[in-house]
């Protein structure tokens, strides 16, 4: 059995990143299929709506979230309107072969993806914590290379070290 | 007293990364002593708000006819070019009236 989702509404205001909401390797032919499976595990563990994961590809359509970084790994950050958020949490895989996601700045241009971190915020003030925390390791080339190769959940949950 | 400079500050839904970019606009400025005011909005808010702004910073594409300079960039997300950019804007806000 998951755990109850009906955790108090001031209980739940820390970013939840939990094990569950981990996928190393997965094998994936395409940015949606991502999304989708990491969206799942969201709704699975009742921190966003069941209208969070349309939300989330038809935002890609019309504001793509790839982010060519500075080393051989690029990542996306898939998210959507804070409507579609019951509680804060990432969902992140790393991909066993780069999926294709379009890149932030420039739409025209595709970027090979090989770590999505799917995010549900609720609240964008109260996490810039997290937030400024994510972009600092976008910035560290070794560091993503470390989530990257993290061989169990727990690893890479320890790599990425977002959370307090 | 110089007023604080306004930068409009844009991405596609105004709740991740236009958060993070006007932090790091914020912090980046005051580092080389300008006082700048940000507001975040959505990409398609842009040509609304504009006229009250002095500068747009974007990680999206917004038009390009506002009658204000825009930058366009991912350096506060990636870190690729992030001084340049902090010197660019800053020079944009020094020479704006």
């Amino acid at each position: 059995m998951t755990e109850s989702s009906a955790h108090s509404s001031a209980a739940i205001r820390k970013v939840t990143l939990s094990e569950r909401l981990v996928i190393l390797r997965m094998e994936a032919s395409s940015a949606e299929e991502v999304i989708r499976e990491l969206a799942a595990r969201l709704e699975r563990e009742g921190l966003v709506r069941p209208s969070f994961v349309e939300a989330v590809l038809e935002r890609e359509r019309t504001h793509p979230t790839g982010l060519p970084l500075a080393g051989d790994l690029h990542v996306a950050i898939p998210h959507a309107d804070v409507v579609h958020v019951i509680a804060p949490a990432l969902a992140i895989a790393t991909l066993a072969r780069p999926v294709i996601f379009r890149n932030m700045v420039n739409p025209e241009e595709m970027v090979p993806v090989s770590i999505v971190i799917l995010m549900a915020l609720d609240e964008p003030h109260s996490q810039i914590e997290m937030l400024q925390r994510l972009a600092a390791f976008f910035q560290e080339p070794q560091r993503v290379r470390q989530v990257y190769e993290a061989q169990t959940p727990e690893e890479l949950i320890r790599a990425i070290d977002l959370l307090n | 007293m110089t007023q604080p400079k306004r930068v409009l500050v844009a991405c596609g839904t105004a709740i991740a990364t236009s958060t993070v970019v006007a932090k790091a606009i914020e912090e980046g400025l005051a580092a080389r002593g300008i006082p700048v005011i940000t507001r975040q909005c959505k990409a398609a808010e842009v040509p609304a708000l504009a006229k009250d702004f002095d500068l747009v910073v974007t990680t999206t594409p917004v038009p390009s006819d506002l009658g204000i300079p825009v930058i366009q960039t991912l350096a506060f997300l990636t870190g690729i070019g992030k001084d340049q950019v902090l010197d660019q804007i800053a020079e944009i806000l020094r020479r704006s009236g």
